[in-house]
This record gives structure tokens, C-alpha cells and sequence, in this order.
């Protein structure tokens, strides 16, 4: 067994409304910066141990899959690697 | 018919729907979730508040707690499901019914009465209106957008699974009158079977006359009658 870090961004799919990305930039232009846009997502960090990279990354893919991504509204990747 | 009102940690409507259903004269008792569903639930209320203070996203871990399974088991067998706000939520995170509900297109928690259109009156939530009609019936939610991707939509319209929209108090459904950006004005859908429905705004809220100012929810809940 090896130990991995899977690392899973999930993000809102391209087109759905995004409030939360919205308001940020509206505070960080309040504060003088000037951006074309904003994209927020979240980011989990697994640490697992799996009997390859591959391995690892099924079983995080799953986690996304059932718990940390709503497939109606996210898109999500996994990277793995060795910790 | 007992109604088992299924609290999380973190609901807060728990009572509110016990008190509604009692006042419409349907027996209703708070079920710890970690208790199981008793065996003489004839019904079931996902209730309203913050279970698991929306950690990750509002309802999707009390939609992976056990007692769901049994929730989902009963709703296959035809148990009358009905799921309010929170509830909304961890119905459609645990698949009882298709689309998300996620943060409001204002980014603001909203608290204020709303009106709806009854888009089916041929459904248990329903029977009490005909359709086209206009209830008044409260909100109070951060995360209630609507979303479903767009085939899933059409497919939604198609199957007729949309129950209420939000509309203004002539029943018309605009821009103005959708608080949140929910898509198609939802907000409220049906699950595979009439018996099973969600929705953002709370019925409960809408039952007791002593609250103020509409009863119009009422006829919602006297499905469990």
C-alpha cells in the first residue's frame, strides 16, 4: 500500500449561477482591483492509503461521485498524488 | 396515520409541523433520525431549518444519514413524503426528487411571504386546490434556487412534475415574482410518484390562524389527513 493525497475540485458547471463568486468580486473591486471575472470552487484534500495511483483515485472519484459533488450542478477532477 | 416529522440535528420546524398537523387533526410525532422510522409511520415530513448547519451543501449530509434509506424505501412503497426547505433540500440531495436547490441569485437568506401558482391539483399536496390557483404561503431560505440541467427540465415539464411555481398574486409567472432565480420559477417538484414532493416554502408556517396572516398552506399538509 502507498499513501496518496487525492485532491478533488469540485466546481459549479459552466452557465449556473454563481451569487457567492458574484459578490466576491464585487467586494474585491470595492477594494480597487480590477478582474474580468471570478470563479470560486471548493477543494478537498484526501488522504488515503491505495495499492496504486489508480486505485486512489477510483475511490476519490466515488467520494465526488456520492457525497462531495451534486452532479446536477458541479463538475468535478480528481488528481492524485503520492504523500 | 401517524406522520413522522424526521429531525436532524439542526432542524427547527420540527415543531412547527407537528403543531400545523395537529391543528388540521393528523397525529404527528418528532423522530430523532437516529431512532429509525417507527413501524406505523404512515407519513413523513423532512422538515425545515439548518440540519448539519449546511455543511458542504444545505441537506446533503442528513440526505446520507441511515434513516434515508428507509425514508426512500417507504416513498417506493407510496408512504406520503413531503419535504419543506431544509427538507426541500436533503429531498433532492438524497434523489427523491430530480434538480439542486443552492444559493439564492440575490446571495441573500430571504424571510417574506410568496405567492404560488398550483400547477397540479390532481396530486395528495393538492387536493385541496384546483389549479391555476394562488396561495400565499412564507419563504425563509438561502440556498433555494432551483437549478436542473436543461434536459432534465424538459424532461421535468414533460412528466408534469412541477407542482407549484412562484407567481405574482394574479398567478402570473414573472421575473419579478421569482425570489430566488429558481429556473422556470420551481418551487416546488414531485418525485417519481404524486406521493413524494418538495418545496422551498413552508406550509407549516401557513397552517395556524393565530401566525397571521394566511392559512393557504394548510391544504398542503392536509395530504397526511
Amino acid at each position: 500500500m502507498t499513501a496518496y493525497t487525492a485532491t478533488v475540485t469540485v466546481r459549479l458547471k459552466r452557465g449556473v449561477l454563481d451569487p457567492e463568486a458574484e459578490t466576491t468580486q464585487q467586494a474585491l473591486e470595492r477594494l480597487g482591483f480590477e478582474l474580468s471575472d471570478l470563479r470560486s470552487a471548493d477543494r478537498f484534500e484526501v488522504d488515503l492509503d491505495a495499492a496504486d495511483a489508480d486505485e486512489a483515485a477510483d475511490r476519490a472519484d466515488e467520494m465526488a461521485e456520492r457525497l462531495l459533488a451534486n452532479p446536477t450542478i458541479h463538475d468535478y477532477e480528481v488528481a492524485v498524488a503520492e504523500r | 396515520m401517524t406522520v413522522s416529522v424526521v429531525q436532524f440535528g439542526g432542524s427547527n420546524c420540527d415543531r412547527d409541523a407537528v403543531r400545523a398537523l395537529a391543528h388540521l387533526g393528523i397525529d404527528a410525532e418528532r423522530v430523532w433520525h437516529e431512532d429509525g422510522l417507527p413501524a406505523d409511520t404512515d407519513g413523513i415530513v423532512l422538515p425545515g431549518g439548518f440540519s448539519y448547519g449546511d455543511y458542504l451543501r444545505a441537506g446533503a449530509m442528513a440526505a446520507r444519514a441511515p434513516i434515508m434509506a428507509e425514508v426512500r424505501e417507504a416513498a417506493a412503497d407510496g408512504v406520503p413524503v413531503i419535504g419543506v426547505c431544509n427538507g426541500a433540500q436533503i429531498g433532492s440531495e438524497s434523489g427523491l426528487t430530480p434538480g439542486a436547490f443552492t444559493t439564492n441569485a440575490s446571495a441573500r437568506f430571504q424571510c417574506e411571504p410568496v405567492h404560488l401558482r398550483v400547477e397540479r391539483a390532481d396530486t395528495p399536496w393538492t387536493a385541496a386546490y384546483d389549479a391555476g390557483d394562488v396561495i400565499e404561503v412564507p419563504i425563509a431560505h438561502g440556498e433555494g434556487r432551483f437549478e436542473i440541467g436543461e434536459a432534465a427540465h424538459a424532461d421535468l415539464v414533460a412528466d408534469d412534475r412541477v407542482l407549484f411555481r412562484y407567481c405574482d398574486a394574479d398567478g402570473e409567472v414573472t421575473d419579478a415574482a421569482n425570489p430566488n432565480g429558481s429556473t422556470d420559477n420551481v418551487a416546488g417538484v414531485l418525485g417519481e410518484r404524486d406521493s413524494v414532493a418538495v418545496l422551498m416554502p413552508h406550509p407549516e408556517r401557513a397552517t395556524l390562524p393565530d401566525l397571521g396572516r394566511s392559512t393557504d398552506g394548510a391544504g398542503i399538509l392536509e395530504a397526511f389527513a
